[in-house]
């Protein structure tokens, strides 16, 4: 009994993160761009757990750790910036914050 | 006997039982604020309202399913399915006891045991969350809503507290699979992890506790489901067996924090006391001492019906106490009485508290546990650290 | 069984991956992100990364993702508007994703050739204790450097959610 090859992990990592770049350029609403970003990194992470399958090592996975943390801080700030944007300006529309100066 | 097989029976088994705690537990949490606020509660359905639960189901089974016509209707249901899914999934990884023989099969009394378990239950019980901020999402509510933020925010913040109660045990036995914390802590009371040399752990064990109050959303911690202020809360448009789906998930993360509490500070199924001095014949003075309670109260009836159904009890309560003398039957059933008495006692907890503390104020909450729980769960971590390095 | 797991879950992956970008409202997004990360997370298992497996479902499903739903309850996000989209990106877009993403399979499947299959148990060094000794030693100036990073993103997060600003 074999399982599926190595490369349909990382086709389907390309799959997401083509994907996330879809959400990131297609969608308005800037929790969503948000979002996509995410889905970027975890499609990201799946190849380095992949990678780190492959070459039997636990790199990949101290890697992906890594990212996660960088998510999470990355999704406090960001966030608490989406807060402080839709206070200020009142939309969630990335094309109408367009103004240095509100 | 075939591993297949005996996984079904064992999952039939822990299901069966954990549905119906589940249904007595309310009955149990009824009876004793009743008593506490010195009422009879529960009285007509059954001897002391003991088929309550059973009525209970039945008429939330046969209530008519009300969808509102304002919500958002695949979330809605999607709410009490994820929250009660996830309430009882985490069973799955708890240990009642050691080794037995099935038919002559050795199997553990756990369905599974990963090397993760405790991250399992963690991450589980983390997804838990969805379901009640959904719920209060989607029902199109201001009360549900706020609810459903409060919720939120509650369970993220007093999530850390408890995540970090936990890691001061684990440097204690070194690993985090739930079946070899039990283990580590094979002995009398003092090698449990609330009392073990070199680390006494009943710091984290407060805070564990308190933390786990807040992410049962129980009293003094149930704000998202404030009556006073909330109507109900997140589960304020629910009905029928969507609403008895998040009251079940309640119940069930009761259990499981009260099984995690056993299983990190209070040893699990090991007995409080060794064997040697006699630990063994505990159950059976137990319910023997039980049993002749109930005989003698059916003797001198204060009631009627007493006649009958208490000598009945007592001389059921003799014969469970005999059936821990059986040496076949010794090996599994005296860690599940242990197991069980020590979840008991954390319920019992539970229910006490809810009888006796009020409600927090949302400031209040908010503010102890980042200014109080934290820290504090910080500081013993770090105290924790230093001491087993240093030992 | 492998075979079969890795399918089941790559679809979910996949058909979540698709709704976050075609939902319009953000909440709904929000929720199939969360059954992409839970999918991901049955695949790290299959792949022999239990501790990352956990973590993911305890760091981005249990703790992102609540804060993303969180803002959006709060904020009250309603449905994107699809007015303003451009005609280009709405005509080209679609075709020329699945060109990418064709072309990148072909280019995998030729790196990596059928014979380097996943096997379930097959690696088996994904637990906790190797990632911590890996973390505690061999990643220990990046791991330390991480909870600076950490520490600024709180004081940030602080800063910016202040009410005059």
């Amino acid at each position: 009994m074999s399982g599926p090859p190595l490369a349909w992990y990382l086709i389907l990592s390309a799959v997401l993160f083509a994907l996330g770049v879809a959400g990131f350029l297609f969608r308005k609403s800037i929790i969503t761009i948000f979002m996509s970003i995410e889905l970027m990194l975890n499609a990201v992470n799946l190849s380095f757990v992949a990678f780190s399958y492959q070459l039997k090592q636990v790199n990949g996975h101290v890697f992906a750790f890594f990212v996660m943390v960088v998510a999470a801080a990355e999704a406090a700030v960001g966030l608490a910036i989406i807060v402080t944007v839709f206070k200020n300006r009142e939309t969630l529309n990335v094309d109408e914050v367009d103004s240095m100066k509100y | 006997m075939n591993f297949f097989l005996l996984s079904v029976l064992k999952a039939a088994v822990v299901a069966f039982v954990l549905l119906t705690t589940l249904a007595y537990l309310q009955w149990v949490e009824r009876k004793v604020i009743a008593h506490i606020q010195v009422r009879m509660g529960p009285y007509r359905v059954g001897p002391h309202g003991l088929l309550q639960p059973l009525a209970d189901v039945i008429k939330l089974i046969t209530k008519e399913e009300l969808i509102p016509p304002h919500v958002n209707k695949f979330m809605y249901l999607l709410a009490p399915f994820l929250a009660v899914t996830m309430a009882l999934v985490s069973i799955s990884v708890i240990p009642f006891g050691t080794e037995i023989h099935v038919f002559g099969t050795p199997t553990w009394m756990q369905l599974t045991d990963l090397n993760v378990g405790l991250l399992f239950i963690l991450a589980v019980s983390s997804m838990g969350v969805y379901g009640i901020a959904l719920g209060g999402w989607a029902s199109n509510n201001k009360y549900s809503l706020l609810g459903g933020l409060r919720s939120s925010a509650q369970m993220i913040s007093y999530e850390l507290p408890l995540s970090i109660a936990i890691a001061s045990p684990l440097l204690l036995v070194n690993t985090l699979s739930l079946r070899e914390i039990v283990q580590a802590q094979t002995g009398s009371i003092i090698h449990w992890n609330i009392l073990r040399w070199p680390a006494p752990q009943i710091v984290s064990f407060l805070v564990f506790l308190i933390a786990g109050f807040a992410e049962t959303n129980r009293v003094p911690f149930d704000l998202p489901e404030a009556e006073n202020e909330l109507v109900a809360g997140f589960h304020t448009e629910y009905s029928s067996m969507k609403f008895a789906a998040f009251f079940m998930a309640e119940y069930a993360n009761m259990v499981t924090v009260s099984c995690m509490t056993a299983i990190l500070f209070l040893g699990g199924w090991q007995p409080l006391f060794s064997p040697a001095w006699g630990s063994n014949f505990v159950p059976t003075l137990i319910f023997t001492a039980g049993g002749l309670i109930a005989i003698y109260h059916g003797l001198n009836p204060a009631r009627k019906l007493d006649r009958i159904t208490l000598p009945v009890t007592g001389v059921v309560f003799l014969l469970v106490g005999a059936l821990f003398l059986v040496p076949a039957a010794q090996n599994a059933l005296i860690p599940l009485f242990w197991f069980a008495a020590k979840v008991g006692a954390v319920l019992f907890l539970y229910i006490w508290v809810r009888g006796t503390l009020p409600r927090f104020r949302y400031d209040q909450l908010m503010r102890f546990a980042w200014k109080v729980l934290f820290p504090v769960a910080l500081a013993n971590l770090l105290v924790t650290g230093l001491v087993v390095a240093l030992w | 069984m492998d075979v079969i797991l890795f399918l089941i879950f790559a679809i979910i992956a996949v058909v979540c991956a698709v709704n976050v970008v075609v939902q319009t409202h953000p909440i709904a997004s929000a929720i199939s992100l969360v059954g992409v990360m839970g999918s991901l997370a049955v695949l790290y298992l299959l792949l022999g990364a239990e501790f990352l497996a956990m973590a993911q479902i305890i760091v981005y499903a249990g703790a992102i993702m609540v804060l993303f739903v969180f803002v959006i309850m709060l904020l009250n996000a309603g449905a994107e508007s699809k007015r303003g989209r451009s005609l280009v990106a709405q005509l080209l877009g679609f075709p020329l994703l699945i060109a990418l993403l064709a072309l990148a399979s072909y280019f995998i499947q030729r790196y990596y050739p059928g014979t380097a299959t996943v096997q379930f148990g097959a690696f088996k060094a994904g637990t906790a204790q190797n990632i911590g000794r890996a973390l505690f030693t061999q990643y220990l100036l990046p791991f330390e450097v991480t909870s600076i990073l950490i520490l600024i993103a709180i004081v940030g997060a602080v800063v910016l959610a202040r009410k005059e600003l």
